[in-house]
């Protein structure tokens, strides 16, 4: 449905943010104004829970990115953020998808082998899988179950640190 | 005095206000705020009863401007709060130091949809530096005191404190809290961290950058103001021998009459300051943020020159314009440091300017800022009037202006030797500003002589404060330029809509400013013939007791000049009329 992004457009950004409330729209509020959009977002308190890490994609220029970026640094209850390059981090996605069973449960547990997915719920008609992977290759799970029939499907927006291997 | 040890969060507040220094706030009860209106009565503080909140929030900035010092203004909730939205944002994008507290329906109703309940925080995060919705009463202390904090370190700007009610209500046991000196405690601001002391490698950087250059511009932005770095500016300027543009943020930054003030650039500046900046060789901006009103068309703009770049605001630094060396920092810590970078390098260093000078001095002397005298039976013109005022005051009035002809035409001809002595809206442009601004300015300022400029347009926007001014015993003087028009917008139709006036015209006969002005309480003077102009302005510089409006009939066909047509490079600049030839003869040879 939504291609990884791969053109330069494409940016992760990590923030560092205090946990409390209102800190999300003062961030989402530095997009919009812009008309930007935000295209995947996930955020959760660090391990101290006085802050929050969110992680998020935008598809921005460079030159107007670095000013956003800049922005985001000067709101107060940012305190840090970078821009994550993709070459240098390890990015994961964790995605629900509920599909249809149809004529051929054999050969969508075959795919669901495949990719090491995780039944989470077996019906008659219907089977509910877990992935988490890179987000590249949600992607390709997602096109591979298409055929059968997606009834819903939830994608949690990646995650991303720093690799260890420089 | 509030109580020594207020325990419950209405006196809290009001204590922690008494806290910061705050001598002044300007503000309006209602329903939601009402529990901290009853321990002001006990207070230290003078509160000022506005007639519109958005007066509150104009005169809490024309306060900061004029003593540097945070303005303070506190109004109820819902449309108190939409209604210093304006200021809020006047304040942003002219980052003055403000602190607005804003009365919240009950914790519990919050997201109701209760009687005058509105999202403030969620309204105003735009147009602040910062806002907080205080969800307990111990709390109140230390958010004032990070309020102030952050409204007056690194670049300053507006703070909102969005407060429910029944944590200020003594008689609810929400409001219970325990006393506190608001510094006594640690601030929880985590994520920020202003950096004061320019990189020291980055300002001998800079300075050999200034040895080096042969037309150089110091330009002056109104974060020097903010910085209070005119004394080390006058040193730098001196020091080099480098022309020095004032933005309509800075003007008084340093001294216009000064040999080496060009005055104001940009958009309605005059050709000196316009054409030096386009011929430089090196641009070396301080508390500046390449406006577009200054650059014109960005491409076209100091085609030639190489950029020094210093700002507090990181945000700031290659914003608009790359730079060759970015310094972010204190303008005055900055400034000292040019200085003696360039001390170190010693006189010799520095490049021969002798030709820029002369090449500066000349345009001065071509291209002064000139308009043709009235004929007889015509009305006034607002650049004598102008020059009327400036030379019947001393040099050390504060100036307030609204936003159109009146305000380029008060910047270009008003002379402005000190700092501090000029409070406009220069980033919103908003209408309506001065006569609030100028009501702050002197209750920060009661010794000293506050005229605010204005036009009828503005005028009619926010004249109701002057019955502020009147009751709560804070003269001003008030020169009204009443043209009948929404003058700038005219002239915009004029020069690029072919004359086709579009809803430009107020009204050749009503309101009566006079005796509107008497309404008020205040002295009401109409001024139509140019004998009358200065004798009318002695006049109202003698009455001390009261406000004083002086309504002077001006020509709705003067236009300003010079002129960027929107658009344009600075380079196509447009002097007046008479200017024209000679412009077009230089521009050829």
């Amino acid at each position: 449905m939504n291609p990884t992004p791969t053109s330069p457009k494409w940016h992760t950004l990590v923030a560092t943010v205090e946990n409390k409330p209102g800190v999300l729209a003062r961030v989402a509020g530095l997009f919009s104004r812009r008309g930007f959009n935000i295209h995947s977002l996930a955020v959760a308190p660090t391990d101290d829970e006085k802050f929050s890490r969110i992680t998020f994609t935008v598809d921005i220029e460079g030159t107007p990115l670095d000013q956003v970026v800049k922005q985001l640094d000067k709101l107060i209850n940012v305190v840090d953020i970078s821009e994550l390059n993709p070459a240098d981090s390890v990015e994961r996605e964790l995605m629900l998808i509920t599909v249809e069973i149809g004529e051929s449960r054999k050969e969508l547990m075959e795919i669901v082998d495949d990719y090491r997915a995780y039944v989470l719920s077996d019906g008659d008609d219907r089977v509910m899988l877990s992935w988490s992977a890179r987000p590249s290759r949600l992607d390709e799970l997602e096109e591979r179950l298409r055929p059968f029939g997606i009834v819903e499907l939830q994608r949690t927006g990646r995650v991303a640190l720093p690799s260890l291997d420089d | 005095m509030t109580s020594p040890n207020p325990n419950n969060g209405g006196e809290a507040l009001v204590k922690a206000l008494e806290y910061e220094g705050v001598d002044v706030m300007f503000g309006l009860p209602g329903g939601a705020i009402l529990p901290v209106y009853d321990p002001i009565r006990d207070s230290s503080i003078r509160h000022v009863l506005v007639r519109h909140e958005q007066g509150a929030g104009h005169m809490a900035e024309g306060y900061a401007h004029a003593t540097g010092k945070p303005g303070v203004c506190m109004v109820t909730s819902g449309p108190a709060a939409t209604n210093v939205v304006t200021p809020l944002a006047d304040a942003m994008l002219d980052s003055v130091p403000m602190v607005c507290i804003t009365g919240q329906v009950p914790l519990a109703a919050i997201g109701t949809d209760a009687f005058q309940e509105c999202d403030t925080t969620g309204i105003t995060m735009a147009v602040t530096k910062h806002n907080f919705l205080v969800t307990s009463a111990q709390d109140i202390p230390r958010i004032i005191h990070e309020a102030f904090h952050i409204a007056t370190t690194g670049r300053p700007g507006p703070v909102l404190v969005d407060i429910p009610k029944d944590i200020v209500d003594p008689v609810n046991p929400r409001s219970a809290m325990t006393w506190y000196e608001p510094d006594s405690v640690p601030m929880e601001l985590p994520g920020y961290h202003p950096v004061m002391e320019g990189d020291p490698a980055l300002i001998e950087e800079a300075a050999a950058l200034i040895a080096q250059a042969e037309r150089p511009v110091l330009y002056v932005g109104g974060g020097v103001l903010k910085a209070r770095a005119a004394e080390p500016l006058l040193k730098l300027a001196e020091l080099l021998q480098i022309p020095v543009v004032t933005t309509l943020m800075a003007r008084g930054a340093f001294p216009d009459r000064h040999e080496l003030c060009l005055g104001m650039p940009g958009m309605h500046g005059n050709y000196t300051a316009v054409t030096a900046m386009q011929k430089s060789d090196l641009l070396i901006s301080l508390g500046a943020r390449f406006d577009d009103r200054v650059t014109g068309k960005l491409d076209g703009f100091a085609p030639t020159a190489k950029i020094i770049h210093v700002d507090i605001d990181p945000a700031e630094l290659g914003k608009v314009r790359q730079y060759n060396v970015g310094i972010q920092g204190d303008c005055k810590l900055v400034i000292e440091g040019l200085i003696e970078a360039t001390e170190k390098l010693g006189a010799s260093a520095q490049a021969d300017r002798s030709d820029w000078r002369s090449t500066v001095s000349g345009w001065q002397e071509k291209f002064p800022l000139v308009y043709e005298q009235s004929a007889p039976g015509d009305k006034l013109k607002p650049q004598f009037v102008m020059e009327q005022l400036r030379d019947g005051n001393p040099h050390d009035t504060i100036l307030c202006s609204g936003v159109g002809q009146h305000q380029m035409h008060a910047s270009q001809f008003w002379k402005f030797d000190h700092p501090y002595t000029w409070i406009n809206s220069g980033g919103l442009g908003t209408m309506g500003f001065s006569i609030p601004a100028a009501i702050g300015a002197k209750a920060g300022m009661p010794d000293r002589r506050v005229w605010a400029v204005d036009g009828d347009g503005n005028f009619q926007m926010t004249a109701q404060e002057l019955v502020t001014a009147t009751v709560e015993d804070i003269p001003i003087k008030v020169a009204l330029f009443n043209n009948s028009y929404l003058g700038m917008v005219r002239q915009w139709q004029e020069m690029f809509y072919d004359e086709r006036f579009s809803e430009v015209h107020l009204s050749d006969h009503v309101p009566d400013y006079v005796k509107w002005a008497e309404s008020m309480g205040a002295v009401g003077i109409r001024v139509e013939s140019p004998e009358e102009v200065a004798p009318a302005i002695a006049k109202a510089n003698e009455i001390d007791d009261r406000s004083v409006v002086v309504e002077f009939v001006t020509d709705a066909r003067e236009n300003v000049f010079p002129m960027v047509p929107a658009g344009a490079t600075n380079s196509e600049v447009v002097v007046d009329p008479s200017q024209q030839p000679l412009l077009d003869q230089e521009r050829g040879s």
